[in-house]
């Protein structure tokens, strides 16, 4: 399956001809124009190497040395769908699936895939504004080629209590994949509603999932937003999720990585108006060889804005984990109030952590701070729960739990939480097939 | 039930016990006395299956088993109970969690049945009177902000809601009030029974005016060099223990 890079860039640019050719008629002038400065600009930034301060940690020469064909339609494994997830989108292989969509949504919601012409307004005015490409390269990929993705529009003052789904199903073949999902979140001033984006995969098979999310929450709007990401260990996973905060605009973030063999995630805000909060909730768990890397970037752009990030990993076998977390003030930008914590358990000798702050302060009136740990198990403490008749693993694995629990404590829909909580709990336990795919 | 014989042990390469006999039988009770450093908590910790110490040498046979070849786990389950001298915080697990998970795993070795929630808050409900436990005590993470005294009392309610054969306790008494020193007397008390043996383990004689000893020994330097009964604990604490030394020189003590 391997190719010279060169090669694999004429696959991309294959696959860009492809896409530009299809959406031609169909697609607005901005989206078009948008393409393809996203395609020149991939072209002239190429994927990262180590060298790049952004990708110390993180190869991902085999990606890029790999010949991924854009992911065919295929039909959806039976029974992958959570139950919990009423009102939905669900993309297969990255194209929106009508049949397994809901088709009415509550009330002040609009949704539907990005080709929906329902939808057009918002896509055309909204789309590839916040997630900029210009110095990310798989976001430019994901820009030059996306094929389809969700779309959600919530009305000014709406409050949704049915949770939001829209749901990522790789279906990977013989040959290596490609799919590039891209989702816009538009809420309006005052709304209220929660997104739950879940990337699962079902079967064998080299993927590349690479996938944009851009929200952007306007005055006064209370979004929560999960990404949840158990694709198996076959998949590289590249994500980049932008956060638009307006005027005392809310957003609490939570980003779970448990699959893939290779992860990475950025998740960025800008907090664009005073009173902006956003808290970044975070939870990785890897074993084997996996490597999972978070980026987050906060980028607090007005005075009286506040941010909290609490992100936990847990690292087992020879996995890496790599945690960047950067704050922005900006001149003018007083009284910000920042608050960041990175901590990080190994449960092997073999596994390492990367983590590291990055604080860019130019205002002076500010408190940030910023904390990282990375420890092991307690002994003493699984003396202490042995001593009451606890084996040795089920003590390792309390806590494990007990370590990760506060990070799905904080979501808010229980139905995510609890399943996101067994879920743990099946990686944890020693039998369990740690890593793989749901 | 417990037989030591013989026992010596060591950590890195300094020898800590250096030759310990002792036997309990059901229904004893039995305190250990000594000053810091004399080898109690040793002792304690090495029959609750703490693996940083070496036994170089000697046995330990509990209920006819070779205790020393069973996993703290199997301890456990075979009814040995180690309250600890620094009870140890685990964030993140309730008390309530981590006791009913204790209990049931304890029973289902031991082949009973396993308790509901409801089964268990009302075991639960019947113990924690004695010894003041609240519900904010159940509902928080284990020993996590509890003060000295709290963390004392909860060792001993995990020991009233386990109910083992064999209870040690390590140096219990040690950072109590005279309050929570009394509430422990009487959750201990109340679980003296024929069936049933303790080791406390303590440097001072106060708490054995609650908790009256069948048997007295003193541990100096590594081996318990006097036993008697209750009695000598008082004469312990007015003469202190720097007249073991003086005891020693003169030739009056010897190894027992």
């Amino acid at each position: 399956m391997a190719a010279s890079v060169k090669e694999a860039q004429d696959l991309w640019l294959d696959a860009f001809l492809e896409a530009e050719q299809r959406w031609r008629d169909t697609e607005p002038a901005r989206l078009r124009k948008l393409r393809a400065e996203a395609w020149d600009r991939f072209r002239s930034l190429g994927f990262p190497t180590t060298k790049h301060e952004e990708w110390k940690y993180t190869n991902v020469a085999p990606l890029a040395r790999t010949a991924f064909r854009t992911a065919e339609p295929a039909e959806p494994a039976a029974g992958v769908l959570p139950d919990s997830a009423v009102a939905r989108l669900v993309f297969v292989n990255g194209r929106f699936e009508e049949r397994l969509s809901s088709a009415s949504w509550p009330a002040g919601v609009r949704a539907g895939s990005l080709r929906d012409l329902s939808l057009r307004a918002v896509v055309e005015e909204r789309l590839g504004c916040y997630a900029r490409f210009d110095q990310h390269p798989f976001v430019a990929l994901n820009t030059a080629l996306f094929e389809d993705g969700a779309v959600v529009e919530i009305a000014r003052g709406a409050v949704v209590e049915q949770p939001l789904w829209i749901i990522h199903l790789a279906v990977p073949s013989g040959q290596p994949s490609a799919c590039h999902p891209r989702v816009l979140v538009a809420a309006g001033e005052q709304s209220q509603a929660s997104v739950i984006e879940l990337y699962l995969s079902a079967g064998q098979g080299i993927f590349f999932t690479n996938a944009v999310t851009e929200l952007a929450a306007a005055q006064d709007a209370i979004i929560e937003h999960y990404r949840i990401q158990q694709e198996a260990l076959s998949a590289y996973h590249v994500a980049t999720v932008q956060y638009h905060q307006g005027r005392g605009a809310s957003i609490l973030s939570h980003n779970v990585a448990f699959g893939a063999g290779l992860a990475r995630n950025d998740v960025n805000s800008v907090l664009d108006g005073e009173g902006a909060e956003c808290i970044l909730n975070g939870l990785y768990v890897a074993g084997g060889e996996q490597l999972v890397d978070n980026h987050t970037a906060l980028d607090h752009a007005q005075p009286h804005t506040s941010s909290r990030e609490f992100y936990k990993g847990v690292l087992d076998g020879k996995a890496t984990g790599v945690f960047n977390g950067k704050i922005m003030v900006r001149p003018g930008a007083q009284k910000t109030d920042a608050i960041q914590s990175n901590k990080n358990l190994l449960l092997s000798p073999e596994a390492s952590i990367n983590t590291k702050p990055q604080l860019e302060i130019y205002a002076d009136d500010v408190r940030c701070t910023h904390g990282a740990t990375v420890g092991q198990l307690d002994e003493e403490a699984i003396f202490y729960f042995r001593t009451r008749g606890i084996p040795r693993d089920t003590a390792r694995e309390l806590l494990t739990f007990a370590f990760a629990a506060d990070v799905l404590g904080r979501m808010k829909v229980e139905p995510v939480r609890e399943q996101l909580e067994r879920e743990l709990f099946r990686r944890l336990r020693p039998s369990g097939n740690r890593g793989e795919g749901a | 039930m417990l037989e030591v014989r013989n026992l010596k042990a060591k950590v890195g390469d300094k020898e800590i016990l250096k030759g310990i006999d002792l036997a309990v039988h059901a229904g004893e009770v039995h305190a250990i006395m000594g000053p810091n450093g004399s080898g109690k908590s040793t002792l304690a910790q090495i029959l609750a299956g703490r693996d940083v110490y070496e036994v170089t040498e000697g046995e330990v046979v509990f209920e006819g088993r070779n205790l020393l070849e069973m996993s703290p786990e199997e301890r456990a389950t075979a009814g040995v109970f180690l309250a600890f001298q620094y009870p140890v915080e685990i964030p993140g697990v309730s008390n309530m969690y981590f006791l009913r998970a204790a209990l049931n795993t304890l029973r289902k070795a031991r082949g009973l049945e396993e308790l509901d929630a409801m089964d268990f808050m009302q075991l639960v409900n019947e113990k924690r009177k004695l010894l003041g436990i609240d519900d904010a005590m159940l509902t928080r993470s284990v020993n996590e902000g509890f003060s000295g005294g709290e963390k004392k009392r909860n060792e001993i309610f995990q020991m009233a809601v386990l109910e083992p054969k064999l209870c040690i306790l390590d140096e219990t008494d040690s950072g109590l009030d005279i309050d929570a020193l009394k509430a422990v007397a009487a959750g201990v008390n109340a679980m003296r029974s024929p069936e049933r043996a303790m080791i406390i383990v303590t440097h001072y004689q106060r708490l054995l005016n609650y908790i009256v000893p069948d048997f007295v020994h003193v541990m100096y330097q590594g081996r318990i060099v006097l036993s008697g009964d209750k009695e000598l604990a008082l004469k312990l604490e007015e003469h202190g223990y720097a007249w073991l030394d003086e005891a020693l020189e003169r030739g009056e003590l010897v190894a027992v």
